[in-house]
Order: C-alpha cells, then structure tokens, then sequence
C-alpha cells in the first residue's frame, strides 16, 4: 500500500508549502524525496482585505522538504470557484 | 516500522489529521509510506470557512514531515495487540 504520487502525473494540483503559500499547477513529475515538478503553474496569494491575487510562475521545481500538502484539484469545483470574492487568513507556516 | 504496520491496518478508515499549520484535513485513508506520508481520499477541510485554499480538492497527499496528529476511530484500535506489538519490537532492538 505504498503511497505513490504517479498517479497524479498531468493532473491539476495544488500544494500548500512549509511556508503557507498556495502553488498551483499540472504535476509533471516527482522523486522518493517528493521534490515536484509543476508546469504552467501559479501561486494564489490570500488576503482578508482583497481578492484572490494570481501570481504566474511557469515552471518551478518545489523541494519536496518545503512541501506540507499535495492536493489533486477537483477542476470542475476549482473552475466554479469565484476567486475574486474569495477572502482567507493566509495559512500559518509550519511550526515544528 | 511498527507504526507503519499500524497506519496500513487503518488504510480505508476514517481519519483526521492535524498538521503543523493548525489545518485539520479529515478523509478515508487511502494509503501510508514508510515516512508516514499520508493519501486520503474524499478529504474535507475542518472549518472550510477559514482555509477556502484547501477547498475543490478530490484527494490529497501529505508529506509526514508536516503531520502533528493523526485522529483514529478508537473501536479500530485493539490497545491490547498494540501494547504487544510494541513490547515485542522493543525487545528486539526497536525491530531494526
């Protein structure tokens, strides 16, 4: 029952770093240490005060270290969601 | 290894786990590793309100690395065979 994340290969993914940022992007790729290779991906930045802010990236290589969660999108939620009206706390980063 | 052998004989149980972040994520554990990387499948976060970041998910991977607790079904544990097996690999030199 190994935990295996090649089944996500091309699918739409958001990852939630040590940090509390929100990358999101096509998984392309990953290694046993789970380093993760997304393409045409961009980061959502939260706010209580303004709307969701897209930064485009392109392609990025996260360490697998920096990684907290591995999400496979819902790409018809995730469409649906209106991310202009959305407001959050920004997520805390990890306290170890 | 025991409580990698411990996680596999919850795989398919509910679960909720908290992570280092102060995000709890409950779902049906889909699969552990042997660095307590944990899959659960139809995840939901606890209070979507405060983390929609987390929200349109289908499923998600978490590094162990970023798990403070995993919240188990008390009627899933025998306490018992656990203490056991823990007795066991410890006096076998923590079954390494």
């Amino acid at each position: 029952m190994a935990t295996t994340l090649s089944e996500l290969q091309g699918k739409p993914v958001s990852i939630i770093t040590n940090d509390g940022r929100n990358i999101v992007g096509n998984f392309r790729g990953h290694d046993h240490t789970i380093n993760v290779i997304l393409d045409s991906c961009h980061e959502r930045v939260y706010s209580t005060t303004a709307a969701v802010e897209v930064v485009p990236l392109g392609l990025y290589i996260v360490r697998g270290d920096n990684i907290a969660v591995i999400g496979e999108l819902d790409e018809a939620a995730d469409t649906e969601r209106d991310l202009s009206s959305l407001r959050a706390v920004p997520i805390k980063p990890l306290a170890h | 290894m025991l409580f990698y052998s411990f996680f596999k004989t919850l795989v398919g149980k509910e679960v909720a786990v908290e992570l280092k972040n102060d995000v709890s994520l409950t779902g049906t554990l889909h699969s552990v590793d042997q660095y307590l990387n944990v899959k659960l499948t139809g995840v939901k976060v606890v209070d979507e309100e405060r983390f929609p970041q987390l929200g349109a998910l289908k499923g998600c991977f978490i590094r162990g690395s970023a798990v403070r607790y995993i919240q188990i079904p008390a009627s899933e544990v025998d306490t018992e065979l656990l203490q056991d097996a823990c007795r066991k690999e410890n006096a076998s030199g923590g079954g390494r």
